[in-house]
């Protein structure tokens, strides 16, 4: 029997990438009630039968014959693709049709077609990300509003109105055509960067969740890689920042929800493999001539990563690299990771000095960890009084239980 | 030992992938639980949720659904216990019920009473 990890979730996703193919996005919600009709069949039955040998070939056979069904009593297949609408019109052709269709190496193909449809460009990013993780993660709208640390109704009005303005577009996205991957790759890029990001960086408070996206976020990427004209330098690049990321996700933060800092991170918890990986990637990113900010960001991950500790880390290298991402696309976030290389680099005083010159420094106000730094830097200096007075500022605009009991450490260790 | 009918009503069809997978792993898990305690006289089966009713003299055939999904009857199992009180107290295990669902137990008649 195959692992049974998040199966449903996983063959929602693939389920859902298939029949959109054949009923076409205008029919999203037909196709929706399809997969809730195959997964309420697998839960009635596989109780009462246990679970099948292959759990997702049972799935996807339910999934097919019901489309079967559907095509059959309405003979109008309703994709816009003429080439399969003449296979699904025909009783001949319409079984080994399908067949065909539900190949893994089809659905393959049509998930990655779903996750470039999902990234519509008249779709605001965000909604972009909550519709990958709806549409191919197979997250419900609890779920996704749990994840993006956002209210449920929030969630409920984006996600139809996305879905609205995918079944407009009326075809799925042709990953055969390169011009059109070539422009919309690096939105996709961007949504699985997010996708990441919430999970490593995220507000969410169940670490549970973190993993499952960056987890996610992984799943996807190696799906972009193994596309001809999706394995670009930038898609190694941003495969190899996941991998380092990831790799030291468990030192960041335990099963406990404890949250640790690089500075305190027990390094023998980081994921030598998926360190290893990441460092292959990185070398793999390393052809054409374009740098990426993925492949900046993913250079500094290398640099912590290969460092046995705080101490022997090349924190000059990392200053620099920081100043070239700073040039690609300045934010004041990458200032405030800056900063803090500095000041590890040339001591608290001048990181000090660095934090204060970030540009557009009011947009970190409400950031928690902008006031953290500040904290850091005035404690190495011993300025208890000073830095406990950030660090309360930081614990007061704490998001979630993790961060909260996370500053109220920093500020114990200011007394 | 007594004999139960276990009826399972409801259906959920509003769940994530990933509650309903563990919906399905909880049920595997009890029904594992009364088998290994004696309790699981017949698995039985789970049921389609569509069919027909016929009824009265005149045969009249209608198709299903018969009733809102929560009244559906989704599957059934017999079970082995001493009464009726110790079989209510093992219907109250039935993951069913976390779900919005209920389960009717019917002790089953006997010929020697």
């Amino acid at each position: 029997m195959e692992a049974m990890d998040h199966l449903f979730r996983r063959e929602s996703g693939r389920m859902v990438a298939v029949l959109t193919r054949i009923f076409g996005v205008q029919n999203l919600s037909l196709v929706e009630d399809v997969v809730q009709d195959a997964f309420c069949r697998a839960l009635e039955v596989w109780a009462f039968r246990g679970v099948p040998e292959n759990p997702s070939a049972w799935l996807m056979t339910t999934a097919k014959n019901r489309a079967l069904d559907l095509l059959r009593r309405e003979r109008t297949a309703r994709t816009h693709e003429p080439e399969i609408s003449r296979l699904l019109h025909s009783e001949w052709t319409l079984a080994p049709a399908l067949a065909e269709m539900f190949s893994d190496s089809a659905i393959q193909d049509d998930e990655l077609r779903m996750m470039f449809t999902c990234c519509h460009p008249r779709l605001p990013q965000e909604a972009q990300v909550m519709l990958v993780l709806h549409i191919l993660c197979g997250f419900s709208i609890d779920e996704v509003a749990a994840a993006f640390v956002t209210s449920h109704t929030a969630v409920e009005k984006r996600i139809p109105r996305a879905k609205k303005i995918l079944a407009g577009s009326k075809t799925m996205f042709d990953t055969q055509a390169p011009a059109e991957l070539s422009a919309r790759l690096p939105a996709v890029q961007r949504a699985l960067y997010l996708l990441f990001n919430e999970g490593y960086h995220g507000a969410s408070a169940e670490c549970v969740v973190r993993f499952e996206l960056c987890q996610e976020a992984m799943r996807l990427i190696a799906m972009l890689l193994q596309h001809a004209l999706g394995a670009t330098p930038a898609s190694y690049a941003l495969a190899s920042l996941m991998c380092l990321n990831r790799a030291r996700l468990p030192a960041r933060m335990d099963s406990s929800g404890k949250l640790n800092s690089l500075f305190d991170q027990d390094r023998s918890l980081w994921d030598k493999k998926l360190v290893e990986e990441g460092l292959n990637l990185l070398e793999l990113s390393a052809t054409g001539s374009e740098i990426t900010e993925y492949h900046i960001e993913a250079a500094i991950a290398a640099e912590h990563a290969v460092a046995p500790n705080m101490e022997e880390t090349d924190w000059g290298k990392i200053v620099s690299l920081y100043d070239s991402l700073m040039n690609i696309c300045p934010s004041p976030i990458i200032a405030l990771n800056r900063a803090i290389a500095i000041g590890q680099r040339e001591g608290a005083e001048r990181g000090r000095e660095a934090l204060r010159e970030i540009a557009r420094s009011d947009r970190l106000a409400k950031y928690p960890f902008y006031h953290a730094a500040f904290g850091e830097s005035e404690l190495q200096t011993g300025h208890r009084e000073r830095a406990s007075k950030h660090f309360s500022k930081a614990l007061q605009l704490s998001r979630n239980p993790i961060e909260r009991q996370f500053f109220e450490r920093r500020l114990r260790a200011c007394r | 030992m007594s004999e139960f009918a276990f009826l399972y009503r409801g259906r959920n069809t509003n769940a994530s992938p990933e509650q309903m997978q563990r919906t399905m792993e909880k049920w595997t898990a009890w029904f594992k639980d009364l088998g290994a305690k004696g309790h699981l006289k017949d698995i039985g089966h789970p049921l389609e949720p569509g069919g027909s009713v016929v009824k009265g003299e005149r045969k009249t055939v209608n198709d299903g659904p018969f009733a809102e999904a929560k009244d559906v009857v989704g599957g059934f199992t017999l079970i082995s216990a001493r009464d009726l009180p110790q079989a209510v107290e093992l219907s109250k295990g039935c993951p069913i019920l976390e779900a919005g669902g209920s389960v009717e137990v019917r002790p089953i008649q006997k010929l020697n009473m």
